[in-house]
């Protein structure tokens, strides 16, 4: 109530300024003439009391001004005069402004780059309807925890659930598009019928997928994407109802999909496709198979007043359902899992993110600490100008709003040269990041981000300009007015300066440790065998025509015997090899299998990863072989089934005993795998491969040996990895033109070298370490800026003291003692509080580092030795000017 | 004639509001009424009331509306709020106590210490 009326009048005051001030006026004059015309009926002549009315009254102009004070208009104007002021002050010294500015926007400039990204990447509600709503759904079978989902199951889940208005699936899909022009590969992601209505995507002409289309009994159907549409067909309308001929099956084109469309979900293996098919109209076995995993994940729109632990009781319930319902899957024991859409989309770089803006929080807190070294050292300066304000009558709280003003306006205005160093920043950034990033769309500066820069800039304002106001707002009025030039109070000044150095310093300690591990994770990853020799290998995917497919089974082998030969005999190449299922840090292939030794379990058998390889795969990846072979080209479809497996294999299964003799069953093949020899791990899941993956276990079969019923499959598509004499690989064309020899109808794509694959999976660790780097640079050097500058002021400070002392006979290099004594001081003071800080804060990273444990001894050391030495070199410049002082001119100054 | 007495710190605000308790009144009239209740024993410097007046309005125990006055002209006339009645109940204990307890302390004989 009183707040209200006090806000509401002080409005008034200052919006109606006008009218208070004539109703004030008025007011007034009703007074002094309704008493005047009182004087006058009590006999007093008419002039008379008009000049009574006003001598009585008092001081007109003071009762105003006490009345506008009392309705707090003063705020605004002192506000206005304190700005004037400021910007008058710091225009007369523009050398201390251009720093301060500089330093400031540096630190608010970093904050607001990073924070944009945040603010994108994890912050930001999702671009779609009802956004809080959405749920990314994977599904938990043994061994994986979020793994992908059966589609059984998914149209199960939509049917049985009671939480979801809509349920969406999808799975990444490889296609060759013919009979338009060249033979083409295209990115065809499946999708519900749901998918578009539940992200809220209009098609831009035609319509989306009807449920009646995503079924196996349906017409097959595609959705273009718009650039597709643009870049192929020229976007004519007359696309639509066309037909297309995709892996030999022809889709009926119903419409395109907007080029803005945009959806990410990089650990639920979600691609943005060239086109869209119905996922449920798919003519493949995992359709109807509920025990098969392929790669499909979900998203989900959770009715209204449906929170995310309902819908996980509820989903938990369906899940439970699911082999009460159907008695042949009586064990089935899958599960769906639930998470935000929002976090999920994030999920890989969160961590990462929030250690940056930790990383720039320290390097602001460092601008501000040198900025209020500057404003302290200046505040010497201007000592007696304070204190002529203060015995002219200026209170403490003044001076202390005028200073802060000040502190403010430095701080705006670094956030205005911030603000754009952020944008050129976040953009030169975003165009060096890999595409790895989720959401990079959706950075930018927005509301949210100025207001975060705003609240930086005030924060920092008052951080860096109270202490300093403070102290100078409190004169010693006769000791500064008797003597003005050197201000009184130095010593609290420089123990002040002294707290703000060794903080700037822990600071910096803190953050070139980080960047130190950061960096040496790097190095550590870099070097780590990835298990085959990367160098010299060009990969290439090849999708083969439906033609191939259609062939016996030997025509098949033959061909895909035929198809390496062709690629080998280019100049320059030495082996190649195909090979399907997983890559090494690339795509993913799981078997189940179980020992001839032991009994097949009926549900979950363990699983191994599975390559299925042609007999060169091991001439051109160069893994070594630990015990006996491997696979050859003598093993063929007549002869037994033979298999080789990894180290971790041997260990995990047959320990204390050699593998080689024993069998293993796939669930395929009728007859058992021999185990034929032993090689070396293959880090699959990257360089930074922990150990702790789901799957370890590796194990190399024959494609060729594969049953027949298999190489219709076989023939869709495989790997290429081809061995070359150097890094000058074959173009594409080379070897397109090889393969169409073979026949024209096959595509190849994704031509790739395998270090380039490696560079590309420590592109987010590369980048996170040379932003680190950065940071931690700019830490240092505005550290070393911060001692540098309280140096200098000390030894200014002292000119008449060292010059009574060089007087007295103390050598230069006593002087230069004392003043290097003094920066040790602090310095030491620096690292000292930054290295104990650092020891429990490294932990925090722990998550990120590789091969480095978060107390590395070496990093702190040298961490340690490098800030003290650049401390040092900082003090050394003022220290040679201390030595240099001429006693008879620091005498004479007196 | 007596002589008139100087107002005690803080004590205007009080008068004030105790003035416009009983019925709206304009700065003039809240003077006349002050001056007339104390039998003109008291004595307002005319400039510090309206100061006082401002403060109080800003403060939000007191309104003011200009409306036609007794001689027909447009005043400025204040009148207390459900806050300002109670900051005045309030005033007005406190202002009792200590006058009781100052009262107790000058009338202290050599006998009762």
């Amino acid at each position: 109530m009183t707040l209200w009326s006090r806000l509401r009048s002080w409005l008034q005051a200052t919006l109606g300024r006008s009218r208070m001030e004539s109703e004030m006026d008025a007011e007034l004059r009703f007074h002094m003439e309704t008493y005047a015309a009182d004087l006058v009926r009590s006999g007093v002549a008419p002039a008379e009391a008009m000049r009574r009315a006003r001598i009585e009254f008092g001081g007109i102009d003071r009762a105003k001004e006490e009345c506008r004070e009392a309705r707090g208009v003063h705020f605004l104007e002192t506000l206005a005069q304190d700005v004037r002021y400021g910007l008058r002050t710091l225009r007369k010294s523009p050398g201390f402004t251009v720093v301060a500015v500089l330093t400031l926007s540096l630190g608010i400039g970093a904050n607001t780059a990073i924070f944009s990204v945040v603010n994108g990447v994890l912050l930001k509600p999702l671009s779609y309807p009802h956004p809080d709503r959405l749920v990314a759904i994977a599904e938990s079978s043994p061994p994986f925890d979020a793994g992908s989902i059966s589609y059984p199951d998914f149209v199960d889940w939509t049917k049985m659930n009671h939480t979801f208005d809509a349920l969406a699936a999808y799975r990444h899909g490889d296609f060759t598009l013919t009979g338009a022009g060249d033979a083409q590969h295209l990115k065809v992601t499946e999708v519900s019928a749901s998918f578009f209505p539940l992200l809220g995507i209009r098609p831009v002409i035609g319509r989306d997928f009807a449920p009646d289309d995503d079924t196996v009994a349906a017409a097959p159907t595609l959705m273009l994407s718009e650039q597709l549409w643009r870049a192929k067909f020229g976007a004519s309308p007359e696309i639509i109802g066309k037909s297309l001929n995709l892996d030999g099956r022809a889709y009926t084109v119903v419409g395109v999909v907007p080029g803005n469309f945009y959806f990410c979900c990089e650990s639920m293996n979600f691609e943005l496709g060239d086109a869209y098919t119905p996922i449920g109209n798919q003519n493949a076995d995992w359709v109807t198979d509920r025990g098969t995993n392929p790669g499909i994940f979900a998203v989900g729109s959770l009715r209204a007043n449906v929170t995310l632990s309902q819908a996980r009781a509820d989903m938990d319930a369906v899940s439970r359902n699911i082999p009460v319902v159907y008695p042949k899957w009586k064990n089935h024991s899958s599960r769906a899992v639930l998470f935000p859409l929002v976090e999920r989309m994030a999920e890989g770089v969160k961590g990462t993110l929030l250690i940056l803006l930790a990383a720039v929080g320290f390097v602001l807190l460092i601008s501000c600490a040198n900025v209020a070294n500057l404003l302290l050292a200046r505040a010497t300066g201007r000592a007696r100008e304070f204190a002529v304000r203060a015995a002219l009558g200026a209170t403490r709280r003044r001076v202390v709003r005028q200073l802060l003003t000040e502190s403010l306006l430095l701080a705006f205005t670094g956030a205005i040269l911030g603000i754009a160093l952020a944008r050129w920043g976040t953009q030169a950034g975003l165009k060096a990041l890999p595409a790895t990033l989720p959401r990079a769309n959706d950075i930018g500066v927005d509301l949210r981000v100025l207001m975060f820069t705003l609240t930086v800039s005030i924060l920092g304002g008052l951080f860096f300009g109270l202490a300093p106001a403070l102290r100078s707002s409190r004169p010693n009025l006769h000791d500064t007015l008797k003597e003005g030039a050197r201000g009184a109070g130095g010593a609290r000044h420089r123990r002040m300066q002294a707290v703000f150095v060794i903080t700037e310093l822990a600071l910096a300690v803190i953050l070139v440790i980080c960047a130190g591990l950061t960096l040496r994770s790097l190095t550590r990853v870099w070097i780590v065998d990835p298990g085959f020799d990367p160098r010299n290998i060009l990969a290439f995917d090849l999708s083969l025509p439906p033609s191939v497919g259609k062939q016996s089974p030997q025509q098949v082998r033959a061909f895909l015997r035929r198809l390496p030969e062709e690629v080998a005999a280019i100049p320059g190449v030495q082996t190649v090899s195909l090979s399907d299922g997983a890559e090494p840090l690339g795509g993913d292939s799981e078997m189940s299998f179980w020992l001839e030794e032991q009994p097949k379990t009926k549900i979950h058998n363990p699983l191994t990863m599975s390559y299925l390889v042609s007999p060169d795969y091991l001439k051109v990846m160069k893994i070594p072989v630990i015990r006996g072979r491997f696979l050859s080209a003598t093993d063929t479809e007549e002869t037994h089934l033979v298999g080789v497996i990894d180290t971790v294999f041997a260990q995990t299964y047959f320990p204390n005993q050699d593998p080689i003799g024993h069998f293993v069953r796939l669930a395929y093949k009728d007859t058992p795998v021999e185990i034929v020899g032993v090689v070396a791990h293959v880090k699959q899941w990257g360089l930074d491969e922990t150990g702790a993956e789901p799957i370890q276990v590796q194990l190399y079969t024959l494609a060729e040996q594969m049953p027949d019923p298999w190489m219709q499959w076989l023939a869709t598509a495989a790997t290429f990895n081809v061995r070359t004499e150097s890094p000058n690989y074959p173009t594409a064309d080379t070897i397109r033109s090889a393969l169409a020899g073979v026949n024209s109808e096959q595509v190849a794509y994704n031509f790739e070298s395998a270090e380039h694959v490696i560079a590309q999976s420590l592109a987010a660790r590369r980048f996170t370490a040379i932003l680190m780097g950065f940071f931690a640079a700019g830490a240092l050097l505005l550290a070393s800026i911060g001692i540098y500058g309280v140096m200098s002021y000390v030894v200014g400070q002292r000119t008449h003291e060292i010059g009574v002392r060089i007087a007295l006979g103390a050598s230069r290099a006593d002087v230069l003692r004392i003043v290097l004594g003094d920066g040790a001081t602090l310095a030491f003071a620096g690292v000292a509080l930054g290295l104990c800080a650092a020891f429990p804060l490294t932990q925090l990273i722990a998550s990120m580092l590789f091969g480095v444990r978060p107390h590395d001894p070496l990093t702190f050391v040298t961490v340690a030795t490098l800030l003290t030495f650049s401390a040092l070199a900082a003090c050394y410049i003022p220290a040679r000017r201390a030595m240099r002082v001429d006693p008879m001119v620091a005498l004479r100054h007196e | 004639m007596e002589k008139q007495l100087d107002l005690l710190q803080g004590t205007l605000d009080m008068l004030i509001l105790k003035a416009v308790s009983l019925g709206p009144l304009h700065g003039y009239g809240i003077l006349l009424r002050i001056e007339q209740v104390s039998k003109e024993r008291l004595e307002i410097q005319q400039g510090s009331l309206y100061p006082a007046l401002y403060r109080l309005e800003h403060q939000g125990w007191i309104v003011s509306e200009w409306r036609a006055s007794e001689n027909n002209r447009k005043a400025k006339y204040y009148r207390l709020t459900a806050a300002g009645k109670r900051r005045l109940q309030a005033e007005t204990e406190k202002w009792n106590r200590m006058a009781d307890v100052i009262a107790g302390i000058l009338g202290t004989t050599r006998e009762e210490v």
